[in-house]
Order: structure tokens, then C-alpha cells, then sequence
């Protein structure tokens, strides 16, 4: 059966289909579906578009935020009050990309792709997941990439998460061969209140250093109640490594990846936000 | 298998196709209504040169659902010039020897009357940045970039799509 | 744009119309306003679609080929298996009656290298096509791969192309090699002070045009079909496609010269067979494209190459001998390469007068991916394992690489190793304007050098080379041996299978070409050659060196891994 297209007119319909037919392939931004499509792995299922308008709202207003998964990289960048989302934002694809590629969609992009997930696993995003009739369900972000490789797929409706009390207590950095647009090496995000005196509650992820993005545990303990000076680095720096599982692909080797995360990430916390 | 009906505006002018519900914008562009402006070179997202402005945005027609375009308005380079005048931007193009085998050309102008539409004045960095979706074998970058320079420079300042 | 009249200026007439007056493309119109006509851009009534089955494997034995679901899938029209192919045995070469037919447009019993094309699928539209692709079932027995150029001329390796049973291409029915022979290299390392010897090794590079290669073929009027096709040589795709499909060639009507970026990757009519057998087969048009990934994987590269040289060099920095023996990795089928290693061998030993000249150049085949043309093949690698080798030349005997060039450059008059004058050098010059414009200083006397004098005499004159019967095909144990004869001094020519030939006249009358007897070889009782040249150890630099061993990297084989080396991991 060649693919066909159906077209969800509210969430919860969209949700029910999906649930209804798990071969049903979501189709957010298209970047990613409609590559599986042209290159010959995806020729047969449903195709769901969903013309929600809710699915690309933003709430902005308040201490809380919640994004639609439909919201596009472009629309980000488009919003001042996201300002300290720009560079995870920036660090999608070319201009092109952004206009299409949602955040929604990112949560499922396979690494060395996901950069934006990476930044919102820095910022302790919940996913709003729709399992059927009803409301949506807030699940922690890491605990939604576990089940993603578990295989599982579930409508994600929306992303949430806290607004940094200072801006300038997230960072975020993408390494690439090929400058402005390219594969990660290796992305980090990093969110760190109190990084003008005293860290707490660090929260760093990193991208293309695993199977998924993973939050760097190793680092957050280093560096929490610490000031981010030289021994406060030299501590994160120590503990980079732990827990990395990098890929060896075509952009670059495992070994490549281990040597330049300590590096960069160092780079990334002396840098003033 | 049931074809999806679409019409949409292509270049301003009024267009209708029949489309597989699979089929990509560049497919029907191309094949379904004889628009050989845009070009395939990836069907990824990474090469640019299916670059076309749907509603003033700029898209990769590869990796655009046809069906999902009902209603929209889309401009391909094969609208850019005024009759048999060239768009100041085709114009630089030529001046600076912006293209040589010519394939990216399409999708090189496309990105770049995005950019303009948006940034009448853009600064170098603002071209890089615009053009970062479009791969480019030949020139090594710098004609195209120096190309839009100076059709930005010779634009009046308000003019817009 | 600086024009240096000032050089060679009796040699031309400066009235320059076209160069450096900034005249337009012809095409430019066309690109500007997306008109130019690329293969693809072509409209066809009832356009079918044509994508390929490939193979998994480097190397394997088809055991079974099923089709029959693919051939119920919707849309599909024709499936074309390797006994529809009418010349299903060919080589690109074979138009100049160059080497041996080898390679097959589809697999049948054996497939040599990973995305080896196996069947191809037509359907009437390209997601129906891709549909049925997947439902091809192929059934391989997997057999031993060699992926290394010296590994697969090693006798008992893996036969990767059972055409050429000793993995080389055989060169005039005699050698596994190409040799260029030019004075006595032994007796000219004997007599150095250094020498300087070091292996070289280039990976694969492919093109990566931004259009892929493809074509569409469909019937037209007269009984013939037209093609639209990438080719850069649409001459040359037009006879190779005619043989393979048995078409005379006036029953083919290609069209095209527009191409989407080339390079030298749209030479090897990777589509053009298949999709005119498709629309002889179909009597409609098909199209045949190579997806992205197609092109990055399975189009042909620029083939990679191992470069040994030694050069032995004296003590003022005259460079008395060199020999070059090289490695070109065609993949697994000839296509051009046979071609590169005669261009790399007449291409010895660089711009540079050197009175003993060696070189033995073997094309290999290996289980990848065969390789083609690219930008002045044969000659790009090994220049860059020659000025390599030029820098370390200097470094050795404490010279400027500059002044080491200049003073080894060739100029008007010389003998060149392949027994022809030079004329026309310039690299002199050529290094001269480098050093100024990079203010890289250089001696007077550097400066006062030119192309134009100081050749010829002494330096026109062949010498007396021994020859040698090494490398016999088949006889891989003749690979080492000792010369066998000598050429006398002033040999010019030497015909393939017959005696060698004086020629020349003096005084404007023509001089009766003389035999001359080949002499037995006899060795020069000489001193030992010093040792190898070893450079000094860099020193200690502040950021960490690469290790040599990283830990946990059970794919790399030297040291660090580098995965766009010729061992390397390819993507996906």
C-alpha cells in the first residue's frame, strides 16, 4: 500500500489516530519524514499532518513557558522573550531548515542531530504527551528520550519548561566541521543559576556524546556550589567525561569526540554569558 | 491510489495538480507542472537547491509536503525576473560571475531574495548566514557573496516581493 | 589579475582579445534565470522511473535473485536483470581498443563491490520504484575482500575481477605494471650523499557534484532515442552506451554539455546504459538518477594512490636519481584508471632534470568502489608526493626548497624521461614569481636563473639504461630481478616489440636508422649507497600530539582513527 495522508484538524483526533494505528508517522516540519520518504526508506503507512493551531502556539507570558511542538526553529528566533533559546535555535540546519524544522520534531531527531533537545534537556523541559482523549501529560524530557529508545512513540503536543531567571545563566554551543550549517560534532548546553557567585542546581547536556542527548552528571556535581573561576572550571573540566558514549560516524570518531569535549566545555564556562 | 487535489499560486499565476499524498513540493513542481527552476541535488535538506519562497518564506521544496501547500503562494526563481528584465539580483549575479556549472544558481538567488525581502541592508555576515542552506561546488562562495552585496547596494530600499 | 609580460616575451604576440578582458559565460543568462537545461529538465509524457537494486556486500557470490514480489508491486513496469543487458561485459576504454572488458551493467553471479548495481526496478513514478526496490530479495554468499592496493597484487589474495586474475591491469600483454626506464637509478643512488625515501598515500575524494548523475533516455523519431545525459563527454557516453545496448550509434541522439558540476565524476556513463535499455524495453521514456547518497557511496571517486620515492641526491643538492613506484587503487573494474598510470608515468619525475629515472606504476584492483577521473588525473596525486618529497630533498641536504627547485627544474633543451626535448618550461619562472610574491627570499644567483639557457648539451643526452623483464604477468615471482640488458646512450625511441631504433639526422641529410645490439648488463662495481636520510625529530610542542594507540578504538589500524583514510569507515 503506497503512503497515504491523513490530516488531524485538533490534538486530540491526531492523537487518537496515532494511537489508533501505531505505524502512523507523525509528519511535523517534514524534515525529517520527508527525507525517510525520498530516500527510499519510508514507502508504505499513514502520514498525519495535524492543522491545529494550538499545535504551534507559544505562551510566553510568566515564569513557565509552553511551546507547541508545531513551533518552528524560525519561530523561535523570531520571539525576543526566547532570546537565550537563539543560539540552540541558530545551531539548526540554514535558513531554510528553520523555517520548517519544529521543536517538536527535534525531540526526534536521531544524533548527531537533536540539538535543540539538548538545550531543553539543560533547561529541565517536561514533554507534553497526548496518549488519546483526555489532557496531556507532563513527562520529564530525559525520561521521554529513554523511551523513545526503547522504541516507543507517543504525540508530543507541547514542550514546557522554566524560564532561566537570568539569561545570561544558559550557554549553549554547537561544534561543527563545516561553519554556519553542519552535523554536531559534539553540542552542549548548560544551564547555571548563580553563575555570577555561586552555582546551584546546574543542569549541563550534552549532544552526539551518546545515543541521545544525556545530561552530564558528573559535571553538575563538580560544579555544584562552586563559582565558576579556575578551580570551578578545572572541576567540571575533570569530571567532562563521565558517562559519554560517543559515536564514531562520518563527521567524526569517538576518540576525536572525547578529546575536544573537555576543551569546549571548558571554553564554554569561561565564557561570560 | 487516490490522487490529493491541490491549487496553490506559482509565480502568480493561478496552478492546480493532482498529487500523490507522499509527494514532495519539488516533484510536482517539477514534473507535475513543468517549473525546472528549482532542482533536486540531496532530497535531504542539506544541498539548498530546491530553495522556493512559500508565502514569502523561504522552503526546500524536497522536503515540503505538496499536499500540505493547498492555498500558498510560491515564487521559484523561474518568476524572479520582470518580464524580459532580469531581477537586480540575477543581474549582480552575472556581473560578479556568481555561477559557473550554474546547478546551485537557482537556489542561490532563491535564498537571497529571502534575505532581501527581509534586510534590505544586509551586512556580510547577514549573506553568509542566508546562504548557509546552499551548497556551492564551483565559485567557492565568494562571487555569490559579493554578488548579493552589490545587489542589495543597487535595490531601493523598499522594495519588497 | 597580473599578466608577467616581461617573461617569455619574444615567444608570443601579446594582442590579447579574450584572456583577462572579463567576457561573459555563454550560459550565464541561463543560470540567472533557471533556464539553463540541466539533464533533468526535460518534460516527458509518461515518464517512467528507474532506481537499483545494490549490492550489500564488498564481495560475494549471487547465489539467488528474487524478483517476483517486486515485479506484482504497483506501478512497476519492467525489471531489468543482467541477461537483458544485450553487451553485459564492458570497459570504457575498450572505444580506443584499450584493455579488456570487465565490468557488467548488472551483476549476474558475482558482485565486486559494495553497491555493485544488481537489477533495476522501472515504475511509473519514483516512490513506487523506491517501493518495489525494497522488496528485491537477493541471496549472497559472502567471499574474502581486499580493500588494500599491496595487499591485493600479493600472490593467494582474494581475485576481485576475474578478468585480471592477478588483481593488476596488464600493460602491453606483458607487465603487471607500467615501467618508465631512464638511466641507471642504482648506479645513481650509489653516487649520492643522501638519500631521501618515503611512502605517500592519498584517499579516494569524491567529486560530490551538486547535481547527481543521471539521464533520461526515451524513443524518438527515426527509430533512434534521445538521452539526456550529465556526461562531460557526450561523444564518449554515446559509443559506450551504444556497445553496451547494441545500438549502432547513429540510433542514439545524445544531448547535453550542461552539467550540474563534474569535476571528472560524469565521465563513466554510470546511468546512461540502463536507461536507454529501459526505454528500448518499455518504448517509453526513462529516467535514471542516482540518489544523494547513491552519488556520495557509489559514484565513482578520484581513485586513491600509494606513492614510494626515492631520490638520491648530491651533496650541492642535484638530484642524480629517483624512482617512483606507485599504486593506483581502481576499485574493482578499470574504467580510466589503466589510462591514469600512463599519465603518471609520462608525467615522471616532475619538472625537474634528473639523469636516472625509474618508475614501475601498477593499477590494482581492490573491493571498492571503482574510480574515475578527476581533475587532472594521474598527475594531481604524485605531484603532491613530489613536492613533498622536493621539500624533504631540500631539507636534507640543507637547501632552500626554493633554490632546490630552481636548481633541479628542467629547462629548453633538456632530455625528459620519457625521451622527449623539453620545451616551452617554465618553472623556473614559475618559482621565481612564487618567492617574490610570498617575499620569500632567494639568492641571486636563484634569481638570475631562466628556462631559457643552461639546458640542452650535456643535459639533451640519453644515457645508456639497463632494462629489466620484472613483473611478468603471472609470474609474480619475477616481480624482483636484475636488469636483464642495456639500452645504449642515445636510444631514442623503442618501439613496443621491436628492436630498439636510432633515429636523427645531422647536416640536413637523413640519417639511416640504425639497430643498435642491446648490450649485456653488467653492474658498476660502486660503493654502497649511505643510509636512508632520517629527519630530524620535531620538537615537543605545548598542545598533546595524537596518541599513538588510542584506547578503545577497535577499528583503527594506525594509531588514531582516521576515518578518510583508505582503510577508512565510509558513511553508513
Amino acid at each position: 500500500m503506497p503512503l497515504a495522508l491523513r490530516v488531524a484538524a485538533s490534538l486530540s483526533e491526531a492523537a487518537g489516530i496515532l494511537a489508533a494505528d501505531p505505524r502512523t508517522r507523525l509528519l511535523s516540519g517534514g524534515t525529517l519524514i520527508m527525507r525517510d520518504i525520498n530516500e527510499g526508506r519510508l514507502t508504505d503507512g499513514m502520514l498525519l499532518r495535524i492543522t491545529d493551531p494550538v499545535y504551534r502556539q507559544m505562551q510566553l507570558s510568566g515564569s513557565r513557558i509552553e511551546l507547541g511542538a508545531g513551533v518552528t526553529m524560525a519561530m523561535i528566533l523570531a520571539q525576543r522573550e526566547l532570546g537565550f533559546l537563539h543560539a540552540p535555535a541558530r545551531a539548526v540546519g540554514g535558513p531554510a531548515i528553520r523555517n520548517m524544522a519544529t521543536i517538536g520534531g527535534n525531540l526526534f531527531a536521531e544524533t548527531p542531530y537533536g540539538d535543540f533537545a539538548v538545550a531543553l534537556l539543560a533547561l529541565d523541559a517536561h514533554v507534553m504527551v497526548l496518549a488519546g482523549y483526555g489532557s496531556a501529560r507532563a513527562v520529564p524530557l530525559e525520561e521521554f528520550l529513554a523511551g523513545r529508545a526503547r522504541g516507543e512513540a507517543r504525540l508530543v503536543t507541547g514542550i514546557q519548561f522554566n524560564r532561566p531567571q537570568n539569561a545570561g545563566d544558559f550557554r549553549f554551543l554547537k561544534v561543527s566541521r563545516v561553519k554556519p550549517k553542519g552535523l554536531s560534532v559534539l553540542s552542549i548546553a548548560a544551564h547555571l543559576p548563580g553563575s555570577a557567585s555561586r552555582i546551584g542546581q546546574a543542569r549541563v547536556a550534552y549532544g552526539a556524546m551518546a545515543p541521545q542527548p544525556i545530561r552530564a552528571r558528573g559535571v553538575e556535581r563538580a560544579l555544584e556550589g562552586k563559582a565558576l573561576d579556575t578551580a570551578g572550571i578545572a572541576a567540571a573540566r575533570a569530571a567532562a567525561l563521565d558517562g559519554v558514549q560517543p559515536a564514531t560516524d562520518a563527521i567524526a570518531s569517538d576518540w576525536y569526540r572525547r578529546e575536544v569535549l573537555p576543551v569546549h566545555l571548558a571554553r564554554l564556562l569561561t565564557e561570560r554569558g | 491510489m487516490a490522487k490529493v487535489p491541490l491549487q496553490f499560486r506559482l509565480n502568480g499565476s493561478d496552478r492546480a495538480a493532482f498529487v500523490d499524498p507522499a509527494d514532495n513540493l519539488l516533484t510536482v513542481l517539477r514534473r507535475g507542472l513543468n517549473d525546472f527552476g528549482p532542482k533536486y541535488g540531496c532530497g535531504q535538506g542539506t544541498c539548498g537547491t530546491c530553495s522556493v519562497l512559500i508565502d514569502g518564506e523561504l522552503r526546500l521544496a524536497c522536503l515540503t509536503l505538496a499536499a500540505a501547500c493547498e492555498g500558498a503562494s510560491i515564487d521559484t526563481v523561474s518568476g524572479m525576473a520582470d518580464g524580459p528584465n532580469l531581477n537586480p539580483l540575477q543581474n549582480a549575479f552575472m556581473e560578479h560571475f556568481a555561477a559557473q556549472c550554474g546547478f546551485c544558481t537557482p537556489g542561490m538567488l532563491t535564498a537571497a531574495k529571502a534575505l532581501l525581502d527581509r534586510n534590505p541592508n544586509p551586512s556580510r555576515e547577514d549573506v553568509i548566514d542566508a546562504i548557509a542552506g546552499n551548497i556551492c561546488r564551483c565559485t567557492g562562495y565568494e562571487p555569490i557573496i559579493q554578488a548579493i552585496l552589490s545587489a542589495a547596494r543597487a535595490m531601493p530600499a523598499q522594495r519588497r516581493s | 589579475m597580473e599578466f608577467r609580460k616581461d617573461l617569455f616575451q619574444n615567444e608570443r604576440d601579446d594582442n590579447l582579445n579574450v584572456v583577462g578582458k572579463g567576457v561573459q559565460r555563454q550560459d550565464m543568462p541561463g543560470h540567472v534565470t533557471g533556464r539553463s537545461p540541466f539533464f533533468d529538465d526535460h518534460a516527458f509524457e509518461g515518464l517512467l522511473h528507474l532506481k537499483v537494486v545494490r549490492s550489500h556486500h564488498h564481495h560475494a557470490r549471487i547465489r539467488r535473485i528474487d524478483i517476483s514480489a517486486a515485479e506484482r508491486a504497483p506501478g512497476v513496469k519492467r525489471i531489468l536483470r543482467g541477461a537483458d543487458v544485450p553487451v553485459n561485459k564492458n570497459t570504457l576504454l575498450s572505444l580506443i581498443n584499450f584493455g579488456k572488458d570487465d565490468e557488467p551493467s548488472l551483476a549476474v553471479d558475482k558482485v565486486r563491490y559494495k553497491g555493485e548495481p544488481i537489477v533495476a526496478i522501472i515504475a511509473e513514478t519514483e516512490a513506487q520504484a523506491l517501493a518495489a526496490r525494497a522488496m528485491v530479495r537477493v541471496e549472497y554468499d559472502p567471499l574474502p575482500a581486499v580493500f588494500d592496493v599491496e595487499e591485493s597484487l600479493k600472490p593467494g589474495a582474494p581475485v576481485v575481477n576475474e578478468t585480471y586474475a592477478g588483481n593488476y591491469f596488464e600493460y602491453h600483454e606483458k607487465y603487471d605494471h607500467q615501467k618508465l626506464r631512464f638511466g641507471d637509478v642504482e648506479r645513481g643512488f650509489s653516487m649520492a650523499d643522501y638519500i631521501v625515501e618515503d611512502r605517500y598515500q592519498m584517499s579516494p575524494i569524491e567529486h560530490a557534484p551538486t547535481e547527481t548523475n543521471g539521464s533520461i533516455a526515451a524513443p524518438e523519431q527515426n527509430d533512434r532515442f534521445v538521452v539526456h545525459s550529465c556526461a562531460q563527454g557526450l561523444f564518449f557516453s554515446l559509443g559506450t552506451a551504444a556497445k553496451i545496448v547494441n545500438l549502432d550509434s547513429n540510433r542514439l541522439h545524445f544531448i547535453g554539455g550542461t552539467v550540474g558540476g563534474g569535476f571528472g565524476g560524469k565521465v563513466d556513463s554510470l546511468t546512461e546504459p540502463l536507461s536507454i535499455l529501459g526505454a528500448m524495453m518499455t518504448g517509453r521514456p526513462v529516467r535514471y538518477v542516482l540518489d544523494r547518497e547513491e552519488e556520495m557511496l557509489y559514484g565513482s571517486p578520484r581513485g586513491a594512490e600509494r606513492i614510494y620515492i626515492k631520490d638520491g641526491i648530491a651533496r650541492d643538492g642535484r638530484i642524480l636519481a629517483r624512482h617512483v613506484r606507485s599504486y593506483f587503487d581502481a576499485g574493482a573494474y578499470t574504467r580510466l584508471s589503466s589510462y591514469a598510470a600512463i599519465k603518471c608515468t609520462a608525467h615522471l619525475p616532475g619538472p625537474y632534470t634528473i639523469p636516472n629515472v625509474a618508475s614501475e606504476i601498477y593499477v590494482a584492483y581492490t573491493n571498492r568502489c571503482p574510480s574515475t577521473a578527476m581533475r587532472g588525473f594521474g598527475i594531481t596525486a604524485v605531484d603532491f608526493a613530489l613536492e613533498v618529497h622536493m621539500d624533504k630533498g631540500a631539507e636534507a641536504c640543507g637547501m632552500d626548497p626554493m633554490e632546490f627547485r630552481i636548481l633541479n627544474a628542467y629547462r629548453d633543451g633538456d632530455m625528459k624521461a620519457h625521451r622527449r626535448v623539453a620545451k616551452n618550461t617554465a618553472l623556473i619562472e614559475c618559482v621565481q614569481v612564487a618567492a617574490e610574491k610570498a617575499r620569500w627570499p632567494i639568492s641571486e644567483t636563484a634569481k638570475r636563473q631562466s628556462s631559457l639557457t643552461g639546458g640542452g648539451g650535456a643535459r639533451a643526452e640519453i644515457p645508456a639504461t639497463p632494462i629489466d623483464e620484472n613483473g611478468r604477468i603471472n609470474r609474480p615471482e619475477t616481480r624482483t630481478g636484475r636488469p636483464t640488458q642495456t639500452l645504449p646512450a642515445g636510444t631514442m625511441r623503442i618501439p613496443l616489440t621491436k628492436q630498439p631504433i636510432m633515429e636523427g639526422s645531422t647536416e640536413n641529410r637523413p640519417k639511416a636508422p640504425a639497430v643498435p645490439q642491446y648490450e649485456p648488463y653488467r653492474p658498476m662495481a660502486a660503493p654502497p649507497p649511505p643510509p636512508a636520510y632520517q629527519p630530524p625529530a620535531p620538537a615537543p610542542s605545548p598542545a598533546a600530539a595524537p596518541p599513538a594507540a588510542p584506547a578503545a578504538s577497535p577499528a583503527s589500524q594506525h594509531g588514531a582513527h582516521r576515518f578518510s583514510s583508505v582503510f577508512g569507515t565510509r558513511r553508513r
